[in-house]
């Protein structure tokens, strides 16, 4: 990986940082709502089920860890594991489609009719 | 007289730390102490200093685990219960005793492309560069580094990733990508982007923490950050 791809995924995490940022709140601010509201899981169903407004937010949110989650693991694996540049960068790939895989394929569950 | 028990490292990479006794005196520095042992205790103890008053950057070493200028550093002020320990630096292979190799330290200015790249001739008059000048006034909260390493022994990075171009040397590029008169700044850029380079820095300011002179590289690698976005590092590599 060159120097600017690698400058490139810094910027990368740094954007996705700032996204993240905000779909922690919502979600967390959600969360609180919903179990205080007290929500069965079927009422919450109720309102995700046909809802591009969640589907596309948690889309975003799933995304957005799933490209800054990985890249991080790089680094780590590189920095504290001792991993070569090509093993770690086949690890974050690796990573990265695993957490969008399962991230999409809840978001897909919560929100399909 | 009170002594000061002062556990000093011996050999290279594979030594071991040395027991002295040092008599304390009033406003002692731990060049001071390292100076009593070469002179009176144990004649073959290596060590580097100049100056001897902060200008130099050549004594620096880690005491008690900090790494220091000796020079500047009152054992008062480090001395716990009258003992104090001294090793080289940190993050640089150990010539012997407490003199570090700091050839792959300086490399590294060299490597993020340190050096000023001339746009004028001789002949052309002096270029006015305004005090005021945002450019100048970044340039001036880094130029005064004097290459102790200090920074360089504080990195976590720099243990960790061996390519990492370290504090001093990426501070000392952003005060060039800062110099108007220089005209090196593509190639700067680009040597100094990427996992070697200040996309690699955590940001947990252990260089600004320790640095003697009070700059603060990780501001200048914060810089660096932002002043590399959309430099291809291809086309110099």
């Amino acid at each position: 990986m060159s120097a600017s791809a690698q400058a490139r995924l810094w910027v990368v995490q740094r954007a996705t940082a700032a996204v993240l940022a905000l779909c922690v709140v919502v979600h967390l601010a959600t969360i609180i709502y919903a179990v205080r509201g007290g929500l069965s899981a079927a009422e919450i169903l109720g309102r995700t089920r046909g809802s591009i407004a969640w589907g596309t937010f948690y889309a975003v949110f799933v995304i957005a860890a799933a490209a800054h989650g990985s890249i991080g693991i790089r680094t780590i694996a590189i920095e504290w594991l001792r991993f070569g540049k090509p093993a770690a960068q086949r690890l974050m790939v690796t990573v990265a489609l695993a957490l969008a895989l399962f991230g999409l394929r809840a978001v897909y569950a919560v929100v399909a009719a | 007289m009170t002594k000061l028990r002062v556990s000093v490292w011996r050999g290279d990479a594979e030594g071991g730390y040395q027991e002295f006794e040092v008599p304390r005196h009033a406003s002692q520095t731990v060049l001071d102490v390292v100076t009593y042992i070469q002179r009176n205790l144990d004649a073959t103890l290596a060590y580097r200093f100049a100056c001897r008053v902060g200008m130099c950057g050549s004594c620096a070493m880690t005491v008690n685990g900090t790494p220091r200028w000796t020079c500047r550093t009152h054992v008062d002020k480090v001395a716990k219960g009258g003992r104090v320990e001294i090793g080289p630096l940190a993050n640089m292979p150990v010539v012997r005793d407490l003199v570090a190799d700091m050839r792959e330290f300086f490399d590294k200015w060299a490597r993020a492309r340190g050096q000023f790249k001339p746009t004028a001739t001789r002949d052309e008059p002096f270029a006015a560069v305004k005090p005021e000048t945002p450019e100048r006034r970044e340039a001036d909260a880094g130029i005064e580094c004097i290459g102790c390493g200090v920074c360089y022994a504080a990195c976590d990075v720099v243990k960790w990733n061996g390519d990492y171009l370290g504090p001093a040397a990426l501070n000392r590029a952003w005060t060039l990508v800062n110099d108007v008169r220089d005209g090196g700044q593509h190639a700067r850029l680009a040597a100094v982007a990427g996992d070697a380079g200040c996309h690699s820095c955590h940001t947990m300011m252990s260089c600004t923490e320790h640095c003697p002179t009070k700059l603060s590289p990780t501001r200048s690698i914060a810089g660096l950050k932002r002043a590399t976005l959309g430099v291809d590092a291809q086309e110099t590599r």
